[in-house]
């Protein structure tokens, strides 16, 4: 059989991925977004259409790895540029891509008010619940009790507050059209998010307003836990606080 | 409402502000309100320009949103700008070290006021340090020009574009409060069309528009993790900088040619001073004026050869003495350099200005 005939192929590395290895942790769920979102722009053939937006963090090089044009943004300010960016080419599909650090900390107004805004945007949300490129700091999305490098004894509420579910009050703004969570430790959930990616970019054509996949994921060298382990602790910890599925869909 | 002809209308100096970016082709403003500057935003909501002109007017939630706004309007090599006054400026920093690494060209309007702090809406100049040697973190320099009338209001917002396209550089309006909000005539110059996405792709190739099929990914960005091409980044915008320094430094001249003496003053405070040596002249004393137009790059070389001809310089700022320093730079020890000021929001009178001159300069050289 020759296996490089296209009727026996069933896989193929999407073009719209660079060549390069990436610098994540083995085990870290940003290769396998980072995978996602280049399938759905190559399966919707709008590479020369879209612009995206990287973090400040982990995903900070995301540019590196998805061949397209980027702008890096200052950290937690990818909504602002964002907004700039689909005002001033309304054709173009416009996505940020930024973690819990960037995005539920330091850039909470410039989220909240984008997503209030309406803006015709999508923004892609990586949850581990830590600052993974800083070296495993508490988050505003660390949930109480679990330990990083500035919580050493445990995340404590009296001391740190709640756990922010960014998620669920994005979701209640008007300006938000779909809001999601997922996750992508199985294949099921990896399907479902890639599903979830694909129709956050159609609606962002569509003049409905901002949409916002969050996508639970692991850190296992912050949280200090084999890949396996740290699959397990998520589902079993994280999505309790953090539960899966559509929390708004218009 | 559109013409092809320049226009002269009796308005205020951010109003000023608002219809130049217009009629120069601008394609997003993106800001925050804050007195005394706010009827630049005020100004373009009215006009309507997305109605005309196509060019998008925002209003932020922060200073912060604002910059990285223009940012991001500026990777896309579209011409963008915002505008605020002191404490909104002191936002907008971080931004603005993003976008001098990252070689985006935008245009940022300050119209002082008196800080620290909250301070007051009233006029200052006080922001000169922040302005001129960097502000936000990082070895980085503004383009910033100075205007003393509302007509230059007008013409810097152009050439403030013109600039930092030339240098893919952030230019910086520095006005104050009074040029703000003081009303003149100005001529207003026709309408040029915003640039076309076909345009900006054939003149500012490093535009992030979407990459086309067959082209390299464009990136904009300021990040460098390894030393060495992070010294190589700073050696290029050194570089840039020195081509700024020698090709664009502009100031005005007044009486300089028999001076005995030299007040350096720039915005409002020049024109302050101008009646200041118009006194000075009629009571036969040999004084000029210097106003530099660009804050940065400096007038240095202009002030050393001036200043050197003669016996003393006054320096006058509505501020503590800032623009001091760059002027006992330039003139290195050769005459003596005194200074006065007006802080917090009060602005100086041409009599308190003749004054300091003869007390401070005039009586020591006798």
């Amino acid at each position: 059989m020759n296996i490089i005939d296209s009727a026996n192929l069933v896989y193929r590395k999407t073009p719209v991925m660079t060549d390069l290895t990436m610098h994540y942790c083995p085990g870290c769920s940003h290769g396998v977004v980072h995978k996602l979102v280049a399938e759905v722009i190559d399966e919707m053939d709008i590479q020369d259409k879209t612009i995206g937006i990287a973090p400040v963090g982990c995903a900070v090089f995301a540019y590196k790895y998805i061949d397209i044009d980027w702008q890096q943004a200052a950290h937690g300010r990818a909504p602002a540029l964002a907004t700039a960016v689909k005002r001033l080419l309304p054709d173009r599909y416009v996505f940020t891509y930024q973690g819990d650090g960037d995005l539920a900390a330091i850039g909470t107004a410039e989220t909240i008010h984008a997503c209030n805004r309406g803006e015709n945007i999508v923004i892609i949300f990586i949850n581990n619940g830590i600052y993974g490129m800083t070296g495993g700091q508490m988050a505003p999305t660390t949930l109480d009790g679990m330990k990083t490098a500035t919580s050493p004894s445990g995340r404590s509420v009296p001391l740190n507050g709640y756990p922010l579910d960014m998620t669920k009050l994005l979701a209640e703004l008007d300006g938000t059209c779909y809001v999601t969570r997922q996750s992508v430790h199985s294949l099921g959930a990896v399907r479902k998010t890639k599903k979830a990616l694909r129709k956050a970019f159609e609606n962002s054509m569509l003049e409905k307003g901002t949409s916002v996949i969050e996508v639970v994921s692991t850190c296992n060298s912050g949280w200090k836990m084999t890949p396996d382990e740290s699959n397990k602790w998520m589902v079993e910890n994280m999505f309790p606080k953090y539960p899966m599925g559509d929390l708004k869909d218009r | 409402m559109r013409t092809e002809q320049e226009e002269i209308r009796l308005m205020k100096g951010n109003e000023a502000i608002a219809e130049a970016a217009i009629r120069c082709g601008c394609d997003g403003y993106f800001g925050y309100p804050i007195t005394p500057q706010s009827e630049i935003m005020e100004t373009l909501m009215d006009l309507r320009p997305w109605e005309s002109t196509g060019m998008v007017v925002l209003q932020a939630e922060s200073e912060t949103a604002s910059i990285n706004m223009v940012y991001g309007a500026a990777g896309c090599g579209k011409k963008a700008m915002t505008s605020s006054s002191s404490p909104g400026m002191s936002l907008m920093q971080e931004g603005l070290s993003y976008i001098a690494c990252a070689e985006l060209p935008c245009v940022v309007v300050n119209v002082m006021r008196g800080g620290p702090g909250l301070g007051t809406i009233q006029p200052s100049q006080a922001d000169y340090y922040q302005s001129v040697k960097g502000g936000g973190h990082g070895d980085y320099k503004l383009i910033t020009l100075a205007p003393a009338s509302v007509q230059e209001m007008a013409d810097f917002t152009m050439l403030a574009f013109e600039l930092a396209f030339k240098y893919r550089n952030p230019a910086l309006i520095l006005a104050d409060g009074i040029i703000g909000q003081m009303m003149e005539k100005v001529v207003l110059p026709p309408y040029q069309a915003r640039m076309t996405e076909e345009e900006i792709r054939r003149k500012y190739p490093w535009a992030t528009l979407g990459k086309l099929r067959g082209q390299k990914q464009n990136i904009i960005t300021s990040l460098c993790l390894l030393p060495e091409e992070m010294e190589a980044v700073n050696l290029h915008l050194q570089a840039k900088y020195r081509q700024v320094e020698q090709n664009e430094v502009r100031y005005e001249t007044l009486h300089c040619d028999d001076a005995e003496y030299l007040i350096v003053a720039f915005g409002s405070t020049a024109r302050v001073c101008q009646k200041a040596v118009e006194t000075a002249r009629e009571q036969g004393i040999k004084v000029g004026l210097l106003r530099p137009i660009t804050l940065y790059p400096y007038p240095s070389e202009a002030i050393a050869r001036i200043a050197g001809r003669g016996r003393g310089v006054l320096t006058v700022e509505m501020s503590a003495g800032q623009m001091l320093d760059d002027v006992r730079l330039a003139v290195n020890g050769a005459v003596p350099v005194e200074f006065f000021g007006r802080l917090g929001g009060i602005v100086p009178a041409p009599d308190e200005v003749f004054e300091a001159l003869k007390t401070k300069l005039i009586k020591e050289n006798v």
